[in-house]
């Protein structure tokens, strides 16, 4: 059984391809403006490193933000229903699932099967997710990457204006003007999102193992940030950008076997 | 940003006396004092009825600003502070006017002062300013029956529009205009948050969509956005629209349509008339009015 | 006579506002005590020329408000503020979109 999963992000499309309950590859390309293209793309690529072609493939699952512009659908997954089945499958204890897009931000309560029980959604609010972080880099004048380690600097985060991104920056910009400290300031960031995902959780109940997927678990600073207010340390699996598409091959996966009987 | 470009709602430093209007010892001479974050205002009333104002930029220090926005209402009026029998305060915050003899939140001044520019026919009040949006529904003496203030959100706020007007280009006092450059009304952008908006409407503009095309669209989003506000404390008529935001007329002419009312217009305040950007200040020097009448009768 | 306070906001995700009716409130201070992330308090509020003390929100949860109240689930209308009220001052408006 091989199925393919593919994650048609804002920024990125991830594809996984899982044969046999394994995965055998795993491949990113940009989204550009045109994503369909891009998925396209990186199927070729996925395909090429585990030396298969496309009609190997049993059934595609495709999930994401532009889940509907994906080629070679058989079906979709909701990101949620994806990061749950998952994440289980990465960490067989994981029961509370923290993913933060760069439009969206999710938290999802699963069993331990998989399946997603209760979830909680940030969405069409640019502070509410990933963008904020990008936002405040740039108004920062440092890369997003290196955001992380400059607020691992601080001891104290400045009282910044984290509400809206666009507040947000003028506050930034002003701020540096009168020379306040970056780290404090980077660190303010990253404490105002992990306030924020905090309280999503509490609405769900913590119930550990809590896992933590997406571009930004890759992101020293919001995982400082996160494990000092939740008040324990969050899993982080291997690849946690490919978990929307590593969920989308495993659902995929079922879907098939239901199909062929 | 458009730190280079002077903003639309950027008006002039200014003070004024009404002209015929005169003060004697006898009178009750009361100011109020209105702190926002851009603006400090001070306005002087004699016996209740407006008498001088002044319009000056908040400095990085409160009281300062305060002391300055009442010399400047004072100036070449003859009085002095010391001839003020009943100052109140207001502003941005629970702001600092060292000289008042209470402080009022701006809610309330500006609904008191809506109602002496407009009279006791105005009962909803949309005031958007450069970082904060406030619905207000007051009753026929100015007196607050229900409101919201959004400073959460830039959707709406002038930053929120000056934004839009950087990514277009257009200069930001024509933006009301040119979004109504439209054959025919696009959709409203789907997204109302500005960073999201801006995102989209570069793919817009990439689709070939025009300036003039985007911008309604992004305009009638941020004007669905107010209506929402109006009609969460309710709307009833009359309606005016306050703040750097009343100028935009592609702003104030989509609320109307949405909600089916028209707005009352602004009074003519460069001819004499009264400026809305003083009804903290105006609403503020009121209350003071009665405050001091209270207080008289012990 | 009503003089109604909408502590929240509305951004692009929805609405969310806990309402507070100051005319109604008589400062009895049990919503304050329910609240589990302790975001009411009392203030002294200057209405009809006079100063009342009434309930209010924390000035620092009124922009995050969505996340503060999540947890009390204010879309079901019976958050523990305003079960306590007893003069039903408090509602919530809790519309995501």
């Amino acid at each position: 059984m091989i199925t393919v999963g593919m994650d048609l992000g804002t920024q990125r499309v991830q594809v996984v391809i899982v044969k046999d309950g394994e995965v055998v590859a795993r491949a990113t390309v940009f989204s550009g403006f045109d994503p369909t293209k891009a998925a396209e793309q990186a199927v070729d690529e996925a395909l090429k490193q585990a030396n298969l072609k496309l009609s190997d493939i049993n059934h595609f699952s495709s999930t994401g933000s532009a889940v509907d512009m994906a080629p070679y659908a058989n079906s979709k997954v909701s990101m949620m229903g994806a990061d749950a089945k998952a994440a289980v499958y990465l960490v067989p204890k994981a029961r509370t699932i923290i993913d933060v897009g760069a439009e969206e931000a999710r938290a999802v309560k699963c069993d331990e099967k998989g399946v997603m029980m209760d979830f909680v959604v940030n969405e069409r609010c640019a502070a509410g997710a990933g963008a904020f972080i990008e936002a405040m880099a740039r108004a920062l004048e440092v890369k997003t990457e290196d955001m992380g380690p400059l607020a691992l600097k601080a001891e104290r985060a400045s009282p910044i204006n984290a509400s809206c991104v666009i507040f947000g920056e003028s506050d930034v910009v002003s701020l540096i003007h009168r020379q306040e400290s970056k780290p404090e300031i980077a660190r303010a960031v990253y404490d105002a999102m992990a306030d924020r995902v905090s309280s999503m959780i509490h609405r769900l109940g913590i119930n550990p193992e809590v896992v933590l997927v997406g571009g930004v678990a890759k992101d020293p600073g919001f995982v400082a940030s996160l494990n000092r207010k939740l008040g324990l340390s969050v899993t982080i699996p291997e690849f946690p950008e490919y978990i929307g598409a590593l969920g989308a091959a495993l659902v995929a996966a079922t879907r098939a076997k239901e199909t062929s009987k | 940003m458009s730190k280079a470009n002077p903003e639309f709602w950027r008006w002039q430093e200014y003070h004024r006396i009404m002209p015929n209007k005169k003060w004697s010892k006898n009178d009750v001479i009361t100011a109020g004092v209105d702190v926002g974050s851009v603006g400090s205002k001070a306005a002087i009333m004699v016996n209740g009825e407006a008498y001088s104002w002044g319009i000056t930029r908040t400095g990085s220090n409160s009281p300062e600003s305060a002391k300055k926005a009442l010399d400047y209402a004072l100036e070449d009026t003859g009085l002095r502070v010391t001839d003020l029998k009943y100052i109140v305060g207001t502003g941005y915050g629970r702001v600092n006017v060292p000289m008042a003899n209470k402080a009022i939140t701006e809610i309330a001044c500006h609904a008191k002062g809506a109602n002496y520019i407009w009279g006791p026919s105005v009962r909803t009040v949309l005031d958007v300013g450069g970082q904060d949006i406030k619905a207000i529904r007051i009753d026929e003496t100015g007196r607050v029956v229900s409101f919201l203030m959004n400073d959460k959100c830039a959707a709406g706020t002038g930053r929120g529009m000056e934004v839009f007007a950087d990514l277009l280009k257009i200069p930001i006092e024509e933006i009301g205009e040119i979004s109504l450059k439209v054959e025919q009304e696009p959709e409203p952008v789907s997204c109302t948050c500005v960073a999201f908006a801006k995102t989209e409407a570069m793919g817009l503009l990439r689709k070939g969509w025009s300036k003039e095309k985007v911008l309604a669209a992004y305009t009638r989003a941020m004007a669905v956005r107010m209506a929402n506000l109006i009609k969460r404390v309710g709307l009833e008529k009359e309606l005016v629209v306050t703040g750097g935001q009343s100028k935009n007329i592609g702003i104030v002419s989509r609320i109307e349509v949405i909600l089916g009312v028209k707005t009352l217009p602004m009074p003519r305040w460069r001819e004499d008339g009264l400026d809305p950007m003083v009804a903290g200040a105006l609403g503020a020097a009121s209350l003071g009015k009665l405050l001091y009448d209270k207080a008289q009768k012990g | 006579m009503t003089l109604i306070t909408h502590y929240g906001y509305c951004d692009g995700s929805g609405e969310y506002y806990i309402v507070i009716d100051s005319d109604k409130c008589n400062g009895c201070n049990k919503c304050v005590l329910a609240c589990p992330q302790k975001a009411l308090q009392l203030e002294i509020e200057f209405i009809d020329l006079e100063e009342k003390t009434v309930a209010a929100v924390v000035e620092l949860h009124r922009k995050k408000i969505k996340y503060t109240c999540a947890s009390c689930k204010p879309e079901n209308n019976n958050t523990p503020c305003a079960l306590a009220c007893e003069s039903k001052a408090i509602t919530s408006v809790w519309i995501p979109r």
